[in-house]
């Protein structure tokens, strides 16, 4: 249990968000902009293959014909894209350190007061951690160690030079380079994100986890994960995420694609708390994600679990395409949005194979000016037959200045299917708080046990370790929200 | 114990208590009898600090000004409503309620809090007694519980809290003579010369279980009649019709 509360130990220091630090430390930026000398800049930066570069390229180019999307409900002024950073590393990790003890102290100190300790002697028992600080990772803890059962596990940096088949084979294989705007974007300027590629039959000793910091400031992020689960195995994987406290908005737009093979499961979990913006509603980050699984393989299973309590708006969707006979998606998520917070969030399950089955658990909690959508879709194709989908969203509402809205597509084309939909929208009544603070709780532990209670079937899919301190994390992101 | 003072209580302009007078000792157990409508579930939330009403008077606890504190405040200086119609938690199990509740109260007392170990130990006693399945303590707070078995779970808070000063709203209404043995043996085995009691109910019933050492009638918020236990027959026999204008 310990290494859950280390690692998310950060959230619970007050009502005020506690990772707004700035990390003072010499970077490498490139100049602002979006330009095809970006894109060669941050290749070079990566020492990648000629065939990684030309990749990028051909995204760059069709990302010019390309329109940003304005369909989702929270609306934003309009970003410039030339006026923003697409890579920034500390200058120490130009030559790769070459053990974690070699890393830039303040880098450490950072990783440390996040909770997370990455030199050797202190590193968290059980959980592989790779650090992304802004356009870098910069460092992965127990790669040795995994490597002996053949589990790779580093930057996707690293893996374009080391395995290029398995990059050259995956990436964008699930996530097409012009599926949208900020997808082809970040085809073009991706910076860091992790890598892991587990071999068949082999189930993942530990969790592997990526910690996400933005530290520059006028800093897109745009991260990039690839996880192959092959034939038979089994991984679980943890994304965290935080950043400095800005007056200004910042762009994350990261693109994640998960590959589950016959019979293998993937199990990915995110705890969201992007520095939110402050209560006013001023600053905070642009979390605009592509997340997508395909279960390509029969018997296979791609599980989604997020928590999202930060970012100033939330925009994302982590899918399942249910390709393979039998094979199953899942989507639990916890979206909670407080002050002037925006999510519209949800997930889409594509059922392409027979006897394809897909659950969506949806928890949306709005607090002070905040308004929370789930926007999801269940896609039946005509050969999916047998196919299942069970959808159940619950919205709860904290005051009355908030909203809360279900926006749910079903496209049916087997009349096998079956597909059920649930919904329900709830109120914490006076007469809950009332009773919880008779009882000595005081009136934010008593909102945040409601709210925990509302959340329980999702927060329970998070691994062990992290599950009691999401609880905490959940009251702590509704503090100040009654009363 | 306690001492009420000329206590008003009015919601929306509307007065429900006017000029209540209750002064109860320690080791005490009061009864309020009263028709609908008299103000009997005003007087207990005004008691435990429920917001919304615009209140007036005095209510000294413990020579503590007991308007002053909040509803969670008070429960930890040690007042207790056991509600009329407990209130539904999803997704909240209740023994983990309880050890919340319990390790706030203990906490704002200077005592440690108890680890989950420690607290099932004590909690599986008490459950025991008032005859409470452990199964009643997964399942989330209230949330399905029969009418009987969310007045239990009352009694089972009330002897994990140990308060020193309980008041019961109307808990024998929607109970069976089984569940009203229980609940009464309950509140019974916690009667002590440290714990006083005001007891509101409709019906005299109750009171032959727990035996009362003063009987109130409270007609159009106010006190109108003060008597021993007898007073209860009284009104079992001749309705509230005597004492109302």
């Amino acid at each position: 249990m310990s290494n859950g509360q280390e690692f998310i130990k950060n959230y619970k220091q007050g009502s005020d968000y506690a990772h707004g630090f700035v990390t003072d430390i010499e970077t490498i930026d490139v100049p602002k902009g979006l330009s095809k000398e970006v894109v060669h800049f941050i290749s070079k930066q990566k020492k990648e293959p000629q065939w990684m570069l030309n990749w990028r390229l051909k995204a760059f180019d069709r990302l010019q014909s390309m329109k940003e999307p304005d369909w989702q409900k929270p609306k934003y002024p309009k970003i410039n894209y030339q006026d923003l950073y697409y890579y920034s590393a500390p200058k120490s990790l130009t030559d790769q350190p070459k053990s974690l003890d070699d890393i830039d102290p303040e880098i450490r100190k950072t990783y440390e007061k996040l909770g997370i300790p990455l030199l050797e002697q202190k590193k968290l028992a059980g959980i592989a951690v790779d650090a992304v600080f802004d356009s870098v990772s910069v460092a992965t803890t127990f790669k040795d160690k995994l490597n002996e059962i053949g589990v790779i596990f580093c930057s996707i940096s690293e893996a374009t030079r080391e395995h290029p088949e398995l990059v050259q084979k995956y990436l964008g294989s699930v996530i097409p380079m012009s599926d949208h705007f900020f997808a082809t974007l970040n085809s073009a300027v991706f910076t860091d994100g992790s890598f892991v590629y587990i071999p068949p039959g082999v189930r993942c000793p530990m969790e592997l986890s990526t910690y996400f910091r933005i530290n520059a400031s006028n800093t897109g992020q745009f991260e990039r994960t690839l996880i192959i689960a092959d034939k038979g195995s089994y991984v679980s994987y943890l994304e965290g995420c935080t950043a400095p406290m800005r007056d200004e908005n910042q762009l994350h737009a990261a693109n994640v694609e998960l590959v589950a093979l016959d019979d293998a499961e993937i199990k990915y979990s995110t705890v969201q708390n992007w520095y939110p913006g402050d209560k006013e509603g001023n600053g905070g980050i642009y979390n605009f994600v592509t997340k997508r699984g395909a279960c390509r393989g029969k018997n296979s299973k791609i599980s989604w679990t997020q928590v999202e309590t930060g970012s100033a708006i939330t925009w994302k969707y982590p899918s399942c395409i249910l390709q393979g006979d039998n094979s199953q998606g899942e989507f639990y998520s916890v979206a909670i949005t407080n002050n002037y917070q925006k999510a519209d969030t949800g997930t889409k399950m594509i059922h392409l194979g027979k006897n394809t089955r897909s659950k969506i658990i949806s928890k949306g909690i709005s607090a002070g000016h905040a308004d929370n959508t789930y926007r999801g879709l269940v896609s039946i194709h005509p050969k999916a037959t047998g196919a299942k989908n069970y959808t159940q969203c619950d919205s709860l509402l904290v005051g009355n200045k908030c909203g809360a809205h279900t926006i749910p597509y079903i496209e049916n084309k087997n009349s096998t299917s079956e597909i059920e939909h649930e919904a329900t929208t709830s109120k914490i009544s006076d007469d809950q708080l009332f009773y919880c603070r008779q009882r000595g709780l005081n009136q934010e532990e008593s909102v945040s046990l409601i709210v925990n209670g509302f959340c329980k079937e999702v927060l329970q899919q998070l691994p062990m370790e992290f599950a009691v301190e999401a609880q905490k994390l959940v009251g702590i992101s509704l503090e100040g929200s009654v009363g | 114990m306690i001492d009420i003072k000329n206590l008003r209580a009015s919601v929306d302009d509307k007065e429900i208590l006017k000029g209540l007078n209750l002064k109860i000792g320690k080791g005490e157990v009061h009864a309020i009898m009263g028709p609908n409508g008299s103000g009997k579930s005003t007087l207990s939330y005004v008691l435990s600090g429920k917001e919304g009403y615009n209140v007036s008077g005095e209510i000294q606890f413990n020579k503590k000004n007991l308007l002053e504190l909040n509803a969670e405040e008070r429960a930890r200086e040690g007042i207790f409503l056991a509600f009329q119609y407990p209130i539904e938690i999803p997704g909240v199990f209740t023994n983990n309620f309880l050890r919340t509740s319990l390790n706030s109260v203990r906490k704002a007392n200077g005592k440690v809090e108890l680890n989950a170990i420690d607290f099932l130990k004590i909690i599986k006693e008490k459950a025991k007694e008032l005859n409470i399945g452990e199964e009643m303590l997964l399942r989330p707070l209230n949330v399905g519980f029969s009418g009987g078995e969310k007045k239990r779970n009352e009694i089972l808070q009330m002897s994990l809290l140990e308060p020193s000063f309980v008041v019961m709203d109307e808990t024998d209404s929607g109970l069976d003579i089984d569940a009203l043995k229980i609940v009464s043996n309950g509140v019974n085995s916690l009667r002590d010369p440290e714990r006083s009691f005001l007891i509101i109910t409709h019906y005299q019933r109750l009171l032959n279980y727990i035996k009362p050492d003063f009987v109130h009638v409270l007609s159009e918020g106010k006190i109108v009649k003060t008597g021993d236990w007898k007073l209860a027959l009284d009104l079992e026999d001749q309705g509230y019709g005597q004492f109302i204008n």
